[in-house]
């Protein structure tokens, strides 16, 4: 194992990283824009680089001034977490040619599953089933594929994700306007307009595998994640198992994704989602890097996912038997966004007060405490409440609590419609798909 | 005269009318962003507007982005 780990990132999951990083004798260092100098993840770090000022570009998707970070700190390997640079080729290339050690996919894989498109083809060859669909260059090679595969459809930016530029879209006259802002948001945050036409399937379930690959030649598959409760397409809460996924699908969507991943020679963690409609599946996108909601899957096998990446990356054995993967109970993540409730638009500010729920089976990462700002320079999630428990109707209720039990104040937050999920009769069915909050908030 | 004020703290991302132009109730008159999210900023009367805010400036929730007079 290396002897120092440089966390680019910020927030709850540069705090996570280096927590397991700490309990691996690991030496940590964290980088930090001007905005985030008192942050809790630069006072968990043994030692601080300012890398810039606060907006991201200038900070923490400043590759250079990264590498100009591991190179003064010695660093000897680099998380990049998720978001910012953690799907970016280029930067895995210039760490591993820096000579420090890449926490995560080779660069080759990232690129080769970064565009949508091309990850869709290649997991098509290994035999995994996709979406009726394809890339489109322009409006006229949207519309011919739309006419094929029939509205409604999604427009998708290529590169990139977080749901920007995602459209549904239900009739052709809409088409073209749909396709035009998918393209100039995708350029504008993903620096590449390329765009998939897919067809849209509106009851879809949202479940995703949780993939390790070990560096020889093995692949682990952790188990399934739920992750239909979404707004603007991004996540909100997520579980596993999956509700409503039979064991049979569950075992053939396994067996795919495990075939899938091997034929690319897939290294470190990884996330494969896929959509569920019925007893049929499909694949969607990889996400390849650590996964915002890989703690239920941890809360499940008892596997530290962090650490089994440092230790792929650093050549060393696993800490556990990929043949005996033992998955007990259920687990929920909620998310914790700062934002309002009613319309979840963002609502940046300082943090008065802040208690956090306690217990058994309770986990919460953060990366704020009370008196903090929250800036509107980065995401609004805040904290992940994760709650384990021996079954799904015991997780839940025990999240019930535990959400009752937190308290944040001088700042409003998505604690109220978390709670209102939690009692939503559709959601505690397990039957819900992707449409849920919609419906609640129709 | 009403005034259009900033719903939260942001970075004006685009100003999408001109000085003096004549806005209809619910047109965009700027987009702002905060937390990698776009949000734009719709007139809530109709008249011409006068911008407070630049392209590119933070604001406070709060903050004056335009009148409408």
């Amino acid at each position: 194992m290396f002897s120092s780990l440089l966390v680019a990132n910020r927030g709850e999951i540069a705090c996570r990283i280096m927590r397991t990083a700490r309990e691996l004798g690991v030496r940590t260092v964290a980088v930090c824009s001007e905005a985030d100098r008192s942050s809790l993840h630069t006072e968990l770090a043994d030692d601080v680089v300012e890398i810039g000022p606060a907006p991201a570009a200038q900070s923490y998707l400043d590759a250079d001034a990264i590498l100009g970070a591991v190179k003064r700190t010695g660093a000897e390997a680099v998380h990049p977490g998720y978001g910012f640079l953690s799907e970016n080729a280029d930067f895995a290339r210039a760490v591993s040619e820096s000579g420090a050690v890449w926490v995560g996919p080779r660069p080759e894989t990232i690129e080769a599953v970064g565009d949508k498109r091309a990850a869709r083809q290649l997991m098509s060859d290994a035999g995994v089933p996709v979406n009726d669909g394809g890339p489109a260059g322009d409006e006229d090679e949207a519309l011919r594929i739309a006419g094929r595969i029939g509205f409604p459809i999604i427009v998708k930016a290529a590169a990139g994700g977080g749901g920007i530029g995602m459209q549904v879209v239900d009739e052709p006259e809409k088409l073209a306007g749909a396709f035009r802002a998918a393209r100039d948001q995708a350029a504008r945050f993903f620096g590449d307009g390329g765009i998939l036409i897919e067809r849209y399937l509106p009851d879809a379930r949202h479940v995703e595998l949780q993939v390790l690959g070990l560096g020889d030649g093995r692949i682990a598959v952790l188990g399934a994640r739920a992750c239909s409760v979404q707004r603007r397409y991004q996540k909100i809460i997520e579980e596993s198992p999956s509700p409503g996924v039979s064991t049979a699908l569950r075992e053939r969507m396994t067996d795919a994704i495990r075939s899938g991943a091997a034929a690319i020679d897939y290294r470190g963690a990884g996330t494969f989602e896929c959509l569920v409609s019925g007893e049929e599946f499909v694949f969607l996108e990889v996400n390849a890097r650590l996964q915002v909601e890989h703690p239920v899957t941890e809360a499940i096998t008892g596997i530290d996912i962090v650490a089994e990446q440092l230790r792929v990356a650093a050549g060393a054995d696993p800490g556990f038997d990929p043949d005996a993967v033992v998955a007990a109970g259920h687990a929920v993540e909620l998310r914790v966004y700062a934002e309002d409730p009613q319309r979840f638009l963002p609502r940046p500010g300082t943090i008065t007060r802040w208690e956090e729920p306690e217990g058994e089976g309770i986990r919460v990462d953060t990366g704020v405490r009370a008196g903090d700002a929250v800036t509107p320079y980065y995401d609004p999630m805040i904290a992940k409440l994760i709650v384990h428990g021996g079954s799904r109707d015991a997780a839940l209720a025990r999240a019930r609590t535990a959400l009752a039990a937190f308290t944040i104040e001088g700042i409003h937050t998505n604690l109220p419609f978390l709670a209102e999920v939690l009692d939503d009769s559709r959601f505690c069915s397990g039957a819900y798909d992707t449409s849920l909050v919609s419906r609640m908030r129709g | 005269m009403s005034e259009v004020r900033a719903e939260m703290a942001a970075n004006v991302w685009k100003i999408v009318v001109a000085d003096g132009d004549d806005v209809a109730v619910g047109d965009t008159i700027a987009i702002l962003e905060s937390m990698k999210m776009e949000i734009p900023v719709e007139a809530e009367t109709a008249g011409t507007v006068a911008m407070a805010v630049e392209e590119g400036q933070s604001i406070q929730e709060g903050d004056l982005i335009a009148t409408i007079d």
